[in-house]
């Protein structure tokens, strides 16, 4: 992998049974970063968290909406950008799951899963578009390499 | 790949072996008709074998989370065998290791109940 970026970009109909076929492209492109297998873990459980929350609570499972992810990386960093059509939601003020009293709560832990184990992590609502999530994982050599 | 739990009985202990993904769909509805089938007998010591669960997604820790809540509501026990490494990180993280009770030691969990 030379260090010019490659881009792919994606873009689903907001149908769950695509979150394999996304994850599954999301494991090719790691493995072609030159990712190690917890990166490549991590990458790949974070867009399956954020394309899940994209279909089910950005588009609502309109299957006339999209969920578009967009792919950057070169040997230093994958960068992804996820991007619903949905109306939004109050971001500045997600319940933390680790408060006592969210603790039992069966949902809740997708967005701060992802940003626990990203290195970048950010959130925009994009006028006349939707919610576009975006993260970045650094990929670190070993020394010599 | 898909999800399995297969269901044994050790000394009044119901030990759900869970084998593959437990992620959003298939995966978070073998478990939670799992343990509702269990419940549903009156077995209320129930032990989840995590070993060889190879990914478990904010869904399936939720499902997990569920499991727990309905045994305890209906005076069961829920408790974790053999958790992967990765898992024990999403659990530690999550802060869901204050709740469950999680054994490396199989006969050790049995006689915890």
């Amino acid at each position: 992998m030379n260090n010019q970026d490659s881009v792919i970009e994606l873009r689903i109909q907001s149908n769950l049974e695509y979150t394999d076929l996304v994850e599954n492209i999301t494991n090719n492109l790691t493995a072609l970063a030159g990712c190690d297998s917890d990166q490549a873990y991590f990458i790949e459980m974070a867009v399956r968290e954020i394309v899940v929350n994209a279909i089910r609570h950005g588009n609502q499972l309109d299957l006339d909406k999209v969920v578009r992810v967009h792919y950057r990386f070169n040997s230093e960093r994958f960068e992804v950008g996820i991007l619903d059509q949905g109306g939004g939601f109050d971001f500045d003020h997600l319940p933390d799951p680790c408060d006592p009293e969210n603790l039992m709560k069966s949902s809740g832990r997708g967005i701060f899963l992802v940003r626990s184990f990203m290195d970048d992590f950010s959130l925009a609502r994009l006028p006349n578009q939707g919610t576009e999530v975006k993260f970045a994982k650094k990929l670190s050599r070993p020394q010599g390499c | 790949m898909s999800m399995t739990a297969t269901t044994r009985k050790v000394e009044g202990v119901s030990i759900v072996d869970l084998s593959g993904r437990i992620t959003i769909g298939e995966g978070t509805v073998v478990l939670k008709e799992a343990v509702r089938s269990l419940l549903n007998k009156r077995e209320m010591n129930i032990l989840l074998n995590l070993g060889d669960v190879s990914y478990i997604d904010s869904s399936g820790i939720g499902e997990l989370v569920s499991s727990f809540t309905t045994a305890g509501k209906q005076g069961g026990k829920l408790k974790l065998l053999n958790l992967t490494k990765k898992v024990h990180d999403l659990l530690s993280i999550t802060k869901l290791l204050t709740v469950f009770e999680v054994f490396d030691d199989e006969a050790k969990a049995i006689r915890s109940f």
